[in-house]
């Protein structure tokens, strides 16, 4: 073990989130349930980032009485690229749940187990 | 003399016959033996039915949980082979976290040049007070650009997956109300106070997106949840008034045809090293930074009509 | 401000196991939506407003609208099918 695993205790946590989440993915049954496993597991990669970029005892990125130097500021770089990321998830979630609504609509359920049985039973 | 033979009585000698065949014009047994297409093999139709059900049976003996031994410890396996591989992957993860520099500290590989540039230069380059706005619309704008593209391809697909015909529209229309009580009057009057107070606060959120924090995606999103809450008080009826498929198409279209010219020509100027027309203004006032505010209203525009999109498709299947 | 991150953080994590462990898919989705909620305080105490506001807007508030519609699309808010089926043999 390293030196700095208590000190880089968010880190830590957005990799604990981000195994629960992979572990929802393997284990649950239910598709609605694997949506939100992705979805955290998602939200654990942006803690991550926003963690690489926090400075301690400096300001959010917003220029206050026109004071532009590098000692005032946290990164923006982290910061930018989490805000893409947030709005592309809401459209992948929103394109699983359509898929989701088509799943159910042809096999009545969403157990995955129950949906693939009924594929086998059809001989694909 | 020779007697004159006719074509018919020629075709009938061996010679000629030999000689077609010798040539291989002609296939020999064609004609002279008898052949059958081959029947296509149907089954006895009660024979199908058994076979059926056999299968069936068979089928859900494999699949059948509780007395198949082999599934049930493939399952066992899969579940404590799942777990295992994941706390394998925490542990790693971890050990991983343990070497890399302190969290707060400045001595991080993240902090390099590129930050301090945004940061020293970005308030004159771009003229926003914010960042993070600064960067991702004027540094770093074709991200942007693909971003919206990514939301619009998103609603188009959503689209294919979920779009339903007139009759079937109608039809989940009136299922989809059938145990809800329509017209609610408490959620009407609440509706009438809340959505325009909604609407107004993603537009302050909007205009401010170089100022404050904010910015077309946070503002958009907060006019869409706007948009949903007052369909759900009034209905289809009262929303297609002014929000159809057709108002969805133009929006998105202006808005992104306008990003797209209005970052062209700040590229070509940019990488001509010519001088840009549009006034930088003085930072902190709403006027200010250039491009910024029109491309974060016209991502503003995508986000929320959008997310309108999104509810109304996964409703009933339509705008 | 660090004892705080941690007591958020703690409850990130709670939120994160007991969506897999609650029974009905209502809830689950509820806990997903205050896991958001907390993870967009987590962002102001990380000095990046504009996550925050974002987050609280489109992770809390358009994703769980989205996954409460495709409930209602498939009736599980009142109860699966077996459930249904139940109920109606009960009565």
């Amino acid at each position: 073990m390293g030196p700095n695993l208590l000190a880089n205790y968010g880190e830590a946590v957005s990799a604990i989130l981000f195994c629960i989440g992979f572990t929802n993915l393997l284990l649950q049954n239910n598709l609605i349930k694997k949506i939100i496993g992705l979805n955290i597991m998602d939200s654990a990669i942006y803690l991550f980032l926003a963690e690489k970029g926090y400075i301690a005892g400096r300001l959010a990125p917003i220029v206050v009485d026109s004071v532009t130097s590098v000692d005032t500021y946290i990164n923006p770089i982290p910061s930018g690229l989490v805000l893409t990321g947030i709005v592309v998830s809401v459209s992948v979630s929103a394109l699983m749940l359509s898929l989701t609504i088509r799943l159910y609509t042809r096999y009545h359920t969403l157990n995955l187990d129950e949906i693939s049985m009924q594929l086998k039973k059809e001989g694909r | 003399m020779s007697k004159k033979r006719s074509q018919e009585e020629y075709q009938k000698t061996f010679s000629f016959r030999f000689f077609r065949w010798f040539n291989g014009e002609k296939d020999p047994y064609l004609g002279e033996v008898e052949m059958h297409p081959q029947e296509e093999y149907q089954l006895d139709p009660q024979a199908a039915l058994r076979y059926e059900k056999e299968h069936d049976a068979i089928l859900d003996k494999v699949y059948d949980l509780e007395r198949n031994k082999t599934m049930q410890l493939f399952h066992k396996l899969y579940h404590a082979t799942s777990i295992l591989f994941c706390l394998f992957l925490i542990a790693l993860l971890l050990v991983t976290i343990s070497y890399l520099p302190a969290t707060g500290t400045i001595d991080r590989p993240v902090n390099n040049e590129v930050a301090k540039r945004y940061i020293e230069n970005g308030l004159e380059e771009t003229g926003a007070v914010n960042i993070v706005a600064g960067m991702i619309l004027d540094y770093r704008a074709f991200d942007t650009l693909g971003e919206s593209h990514v939301l619009f391809v998103a609603t188009v697909t959503v689209l294919i997956l979920l779009r339903l015909n007139k009759t079937q529209k109608s039809d989940a229309e009136i299922n989809d109300r059938r145990f809800e009580p329509k017209n609610d009057t408490i959620l009407q009057l609440v509706a009438t106070f809340l959505v325009p107070i909604i609407i107004i606060f993603g537009i302050y959120i909007i205009l401010n997106g170089h100022l404050g924090p904010g910015g077309g995606f946070s503002g958009g999103a907060v006019i869409g949840a706007g948009l949903v809450l007052y369909l759900n008080a009034f209905g289809f009826a009262k929303t297609e008034r002014f929000f159809t498929e057709k108002t969805y198409k133009w929006v998105c279209f202006f808005s992104l045809s306008f990003y797209c010219l209005a970052k062209s020509y700040s590229f070509y100027t940019g990488a001509n090293q010519l001088h840009s027309v549009i006034p930088k203004g003085t930072p902190g006032a709403i006027l200010s930074s250039g491009l910024i505010l029109p491309l974060n209203i016209a991502v503003g525009l995508v986000v929320a009509c959008t997310i309108y999109a999104f509810y109304a498709m996964f409703r009933k299947g339509g705008f | 401000m660090t004892a705080f991150q941690i007591i958020l953080m703690g409850f990130l994590i709670i939120c994160a196991i007991s969506v897999s462990f609650s029974k009905n898919l209502l809830n689950s989705i509820l806990i997903y939506m205050s896991f958001s909620l907390i993870m967009s305080i987590l962002w102001v105490c990380l000095e990046s407003p504009d996550l925050a506001i974002t987050e609280a807007a489109v992770g809390a508030g358009i994703t769980s609208v989205l996954f409460f519609v495709t409930l209602k699309k498939i009736h599980a808010i009142e109860g699966s099918e077996s459930e249904k089926k139940e109920a109606k043999e009960n009565e």
